[in-house]
């Protein structure tokens, strides 16, 4: 189980949060607008690196507030965490 | 002394690179072996190599529950997986090797109105599809698995199953080792050890692989990496719409038969068979977040034991035995991704998420002649890559979501 360091309560039990995938992910300003092909690479493509991934997750059983990670897919290490709003911070 | 038996013999011989071949296949799990064996039986073409990074069959293949069915929602699946079912039916003559395939049924629980809803709807979608089907209810549940607890008291009781009695269990490693064995006696060449860390294309058509051992010229690149798919095919400049999750199983000590068939149910996520040896084997949902890692977290074991115990009070003494991992490549619409890609002779199978073993004769067959032709095969014409795009999804998620 990961150990997930909320920007609000601390380090927590992952079973308390919620994930949501990747971050940065923009809604379309015009959706309308999007040809076929971009409107399925909004809706269904996502980042797979293995390696440093930019996350959101939900502290859902504890402050119940959204906020962002960076963690490394390939040892689950959590380089950073920040607030939603907040730019990506450079790792190393 | 005692003296140590002789080393059986090897069914298969892991083969130092050549410089080229006509078709290189990356990963030799499952689906990587069965595509080879097809391409050399159905269509001729020998000069294969099979490259895996860690040994033979040490991926997914070695890792998954093992369960074998058909009765999937949609039409498209039902042509796929139903096409698999039949060639497992006799691929222990077809490789020559014994498959443990064993066709003990599975039962697909259902916990709430809306689960009966869809159990019965999926049952007569596949009826009209030739796919062996039934509804039963508790009392019939319990004829066919005696141990399963159907008291009405219970937080999620069952209210009945949909059963397919052609579906069941096979030997994971004996089905990659008969593939190998067979493949191998037509030509094929397996390359351990060797990753392939690039894909090499010029004017928009693939033309080798980089590797760990080196390069090597491919007329033609067949991709079976499941959990890695996305990695590998970054480097030809692929973005695909899978997302790699660690996925979990574990077993039991040995005991007596207790578990005459396969039982799953997504409502409370688990799903739990008896292998021949007498382990139970069990297994559950995907972490929820990415990871590369080949290990799940505990709390997703501890929820799958909670809800074995209360489907099955007889397990309440049982111990784990042994808990593992693997990394599956999960689709947004729970159905796999096979046929062309962007890049002209590379070919993409990946998507199979939680359920692909049971498709790995049929894949297999369908995936050569893709390979063999430049064109998908009927069968999984529909699950190309520009389905997203079109719209036509095939959702899934009913049938498969946790379960296999
Ligand atoms: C715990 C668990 C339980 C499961 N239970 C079931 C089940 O009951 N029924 C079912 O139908 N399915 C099940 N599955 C899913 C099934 O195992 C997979 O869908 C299927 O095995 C995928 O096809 P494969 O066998 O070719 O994959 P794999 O065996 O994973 O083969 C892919 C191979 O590619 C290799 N590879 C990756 N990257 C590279 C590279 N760059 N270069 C060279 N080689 C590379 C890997 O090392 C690996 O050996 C389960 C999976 C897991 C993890
Ligand atoms: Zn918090």
């Amino acid at each position: 189980m990961l150990l997930i360091p909320c920007p609000w309560c601390g380090p927590r039990d992952e079973a308390e949060f919620h994930y949501g995938g990747q971050a940065h992910v923009a809604y379309p300003q015009d959706p309308a607008a999007l040809s076929d092909e971009q409107w399925a690479r909004y809706l269904f493509f996502r980042d797979n690196p293995k390696g440093v991934f930019a996350e959101r997750w939900s502290h859902s059983a504890g402050c119940r507030r959204w906020f962002n990670a960076l963690r490394d897919t390939a040892t689950n290490e959590i380089h950073a965490v920040y607030r939603v709003g907040e730019p990506k911070p450079v790792t190393s | 002394m005692m003296q140590l038996p002789e080393h059986p013999d090897w069914l298969w011989e892991s083969a130092a690179p050549k410089r080229s071949y006509d078709v290189v296949i990356v990963g030799a799990g499952g689906h990587g072996l069965a595509t080879a064996y097809y391409l050399a039986r159905n269509h001729g073409i020998t000069d294969v190599a099979v490259l895996e990074r860690g040994w033979l069959a040490g991926g997914n293949m070695a890792r998954n529950t093992t369960i074998i069915r058909s009765n999937y929602l949609w039409d498209e699946s039902a042509g796929i997986y139903e096409h698999a079912l039949k060639l497992w039916e006799t691929l222990e003559e077809e490789l020559d090797y014994p498959l443990l395939f064993s066709q003990r049924g599975v039962l697909n629980l259902a916990h709430s109105l809306q689960d009966v809803r869809d159990s019965v709807r999926r049952v007569e979608a596949n009826r009209l599809n030739g796919v062996d089907a039934e509804w039963l209810d508790p009392r019939q549940v319990k004829e066919v698995c005696p141990i399963v607890n159907i008291s009405q008291d219970v937080r999620y009781p069952v209210l009945g199953a949909t059963f397919q009695p052609r579906a069941g269990i096979a030997k994971h490693d004996h089905v990659a080792w008969g593939f190998a064995k067979a493949a191998a006696a037509l030509g094929v060449h397996f390359v351990e050890n060797c990753e392939v860390t690039g894909l090499r294309v010029s004017n928009g058509r693939v033309t080798g692989v980089e590797t760990t051992r080196g390069t090597i010229g491919a007329g033609r690149v067949a991709l079976c990496a499941a959990g890695h798919t996305s990695v590998v095919a970054a480097t030809a400049g692929i973005d695909l719409p899978l997302q790699s999750h660690p996925l979990q199983a574990l077993v039991s000590e040995l005991l007596e038969p207790v578990h005459p068939t396969v039982v799953m149910s997504n409502a409370v996520h688990v799903y739990v068979s008896q292998a021949h040896k007498g382990e139970l084997v069990m297994g559950a949902g995907i972490d929820a977040a990415n990871s590369y890692r080949q290990r799940g977290a505990f709390h997703i074991i501890e929820r799958q034991m909670a809800a074995a115990l209360e489907l099955f009070p007889v397990f309440a003494r049982a111990h784990v035995l042994r808990t593992w991992g693997g990394v599956v490549d999960v689709s947004p619409d729970a159905s796999p991704i096979v046929g062309l890609s962007p890049v002209e002779g590379l070919y993409l199978n990946c998507g199979w998420g939680t359920g692909g073993f049971k498709a790995t004769p049929g894949v297999g067959w369908c995936f050569a002649h893709t390979v063999a032709h430049d064109e998908p095969h009927p069968l999984t014409a529909p699950f190309s890559l520009d389905r997203f795009v079109t719209g036509a999804l095939v959702d899934e998620h009913g049938a498969a979501a946790v379960a296999h």
